[in-house]
């Protein structure tokens, strides 16, 4: 029976993390005895004592506190309640952390948990999808899990890293997706920063990562019926980003569609369709093509937000017109 | 949740009768402060005319006039400790343990700094050392110390302390609040001294606040206020030699509040015309060097010979490092590996 959640697994990954590492501590508004908004921490801090500490409402000093506790030695995990909050202490994130080992030499392993991406009925400030923002910045690792298995092991990667890391969970992911176990050695089966192809196909290449790479494979499932077969590649990692894997599912399609949650203007699939037309041109035999939130604030009403967001269907009807091409 | 303690006043300790080994302690105290002060005055004198001559690319940002409130932060915080420095605290870096050595190779951006040219002027530390870099942005230094001191909590380190400074200007922004109120609530053994210059670069403070006395803000956050005059190098020391060995007793928090006045522009650029001049004339524009110099020789604790001779020794070392650092090779962006990450395995595949 299917039993551990996407929410189970990063609360699983953290369990792990405080037990195994004693410079390990958790951050975040609610996270104590109440156990997180989403639950993520729950029974944490009666397990380990001290060590999952409730902050005040102050995203910049829960960052900043991070940072001076990492630069000593720690391993802090810092719980955004939601992605969108963390716009106010983004300062520390881009100007402290994501600069401190070039300035200084000192690395600044921290993790920022982002409860990421949108859900019916949240509306404009608890919906965002902040990866792009932050991997613009050099300096900072921005992890965007889809699986449950990814979403417990690439947490544990995240702590053991040396650099900032911002972990993108997708809320939309935390109780639809299960996984019967969870892999018990982190990094096996793919190294830190490495796509993977979550479906081989030769007609045309999807791209996503997070909760899209759901709405991509049902897409793909979709486009059988009309004979074609599709290759889903997850990022995983939107930074770094795994070109190569990329590069060499569009030299056996062809064809490129990038699917992401986020605004299309200056973001990942964005990034993604620049690096296969400068480096992987010729391997095109259709211009590549995008398919992103549309371009408003991510609206309330299910109604509105499940046409704002890519789905199965849309990502299905770029995809006929990308073949078409 | 202790009750919200209110602000007091503490006058300095320092005595100036003679004769015990307490004398002795508080005669070497202010020695080695003045002397400080001394070097961080010449230092930043050498900096302003690397400036004019073209030698310093960006900003030169001094302190003078707030050199003793500066150095009497850093004379009193040990190995150990953290300390985050900002804008005018060169006096204060030179106390912690940073060096005209290195001080020059930031501002000349020599490859052998501890910046390497990658940041310059003010922006220097080593945090391994409890150094702080500082960033631009006022007030983020206040958490990370906070952060430091957590740290060293789950070590069971007891007895160290953390120390920033800001401006009054820089109590106007959210992260010095988050941070002053984060300390509180923690109880941390944080000290932040406050240096109302009365100008945040040209605004003056009917501009910046709106409260009738900073130090208000200590209740408000909960945290023990002191009150010290930003020129007077006695009472800075005695000051916020209580300040620290408050935190450094367990006592939480502890903010500074010193009024005093920046007898330089905010940048080498600035002259600071937005000054008026009966304000330079207050007493609040008395010179904190030549007061501590006055106080040192009426006290006999310093000959005017020595106080001659201490200058010269330190003009020399500035000249002397100057010109040493003026020949060292610059960054070189070939030999640069341009990766911002520290994990070896991210390299420049990103």
């Amino acid at each position: 029976m299917s039993s551990i959640t996407y929410l189970e697994a990063i609360r699983l990954a953290q369990q792990r993390a405080l037990k195994e590492d004693p410079r390990v501590f958790i951050y975040g508004q609610d996270v104590g005895v109440f156990g997180g908004a989403f639950k993520a921490t729950k029974n944490l801090s009666k397990e380990f004592p001290g060590r999952v500490l409730d902050a005040p409402i102050s995203e910049d000093a829960m960052v900043g506190l991070a940072i001076g506790a990492a630069v000593e030695g720690m391993r802090p995990i810092v719980e955004m309640q939601f992605a969108d909050f963390s716009t106010c202490g983004f300062n520390q994130i881009v100007n402290q952390a994501a600069t401190l080992h070039y300035r200084t030499g000192i690395p600044c392993p921290i993790v920022v948990r982002l409860p990421s991406g949108g859900t019916p009925g949240s509306g404009p400030f608890h919906s965002q999808s902040m990866e792009a923002i932050y991997a613009h910045y050099p300096g900072l690792v921005v992890m965007t899990p889809a699986t449950v298995e990814d979403a417990y092991t690439m947490l544990l990667e995240a702590v053991a890293l040396e650099d900032p890391v911002i972990f993108c969970e997708h809320k939309f992911l935390y109780y639809h997706l299960k996984a019967e176990s969870l892999p018990a050695t982190v990094g096996e089966a793919l190294p830190f920063g490495k796509a993977r192809i979550a479906r081989p196909g030769r007609d045309a290449t999807i791209v996503a990562y997070s909760a899209m790479v759901h709405e991509a494979l049902a897409a793909a499932e979709e486009l059988i019926q009309d004979g074609y077969d599709i290759e889903v590649v997850d990022l995983r990692t939107v930074r770094p980003i795994d070109t190569d894997t990329i590069l060499a599912s569009v030299a056996r399609t062809g064809r490129l569609l990038v699917v992401g949650e986020a605004w299309p203007w200056g973001g990942v699939a964005a990034e993604v369709i620049s690096r296969v037309a400068t480096e992987g041109f010729g391997l095109l035999d259709a211009p590549p093509q995008r398919l992103n939130a549309k371009e408003t604030p991510v609206p309330y009403h299910p109604a509105l937000w499940g046409t704002h967001r890519p789905t199965a269907s849309s990502v299905a009807n770029s995809l006929r017109q990308l073949l078409e091409l | 949740m202790p009750a919200a303690k209110s602000p007091k006043t503490k006058r300095s300790q320092i005595k100036s009768s003679q004769g015990n080994s307490a004398d002795t302690a508080a005669r070497e105290l202010l020695r080695r402060a003045y002397r400080t002060m001394l070097e961080a005055r010449l230092l930043e004198e050498k900096l302003a005319a690397l400036y004019r001559s073209g030698k310093i690319v960006g900003g030169v940002f001094l302190g003078r006039g707030q050199e003793a409130l500066s150095v009497a932060l850093g004379v009193h915080l040990r190995r150990g400790d953290i300390y985050a420095p900002l804008i005018r605290d060169q006096a204060g870096r030179l106390a912690f343990g940073d060096t005209i050595l290195d001080t020059l190779r930031t501002y000349l951006g020599s490859s052998l700094g501890s910046m390497r040219g990658r940041d310059g002027n003010i922006h220097r530390g080593r945090p391994s050392e409890g150094y702080h870099a500082m960033i631009s942005h006022l007030g983020a230094m206040v958490s990370t110390v906070c952060g430091g001191l957590v740290a060293k909590r789950f070590r069971g380190e007891k007895s160290a302390v953390g120390a920033t400074c800001i401006g009054e200007g820089g109590t106007s922004t959210g992260s010095f609040h988050e941070g002053m109120n984060m300390a509180a609530v923690e109880n941390l053994p944080l000290v932040v001294v406050v240096a109302n210059n009365q100008y945040s670069y040209s605004t003056p403070n009917d501009r910046q606040f709106a409260c009738s006395d900073l130090l208000s803000k200590a209740t408000g956050y909960g945290v023990v206020g002191h009150r010290a005059t930003g020129n007077d190098l006695l009472d800075c020391l005695g000051v916020i030699g209580e300040a620290v060995a408050a935190a450094r007793r367990g006592e939480g928090p502890q903010l500074v509040v010193a009024d005093l006045l920046r007898l330089v522009g905010h940048g080498e650029h600035d002259d600071a015309s937005y000054i008026p001049e009966a304000m330079k004339k207050s007493p609040l524009g008395r010179d904190c060097l030549e007061l501590a110099r006055q106080s040192l020789i009426e006290r006999e604790w310093l000959s005017k010979e020595e106080a001659v001779s201490w200058h010269e020794a330190v003009e020399k070392e500035v000249e002397e490092t100057s010109s040493k650092v003026l020949r060292e090779p610059p960054p070189d962006p070939a030999e640069e590996d341009w990766n911002a990450f520290a994990s070896p395995s991210l390299g420049r595949n990103l």
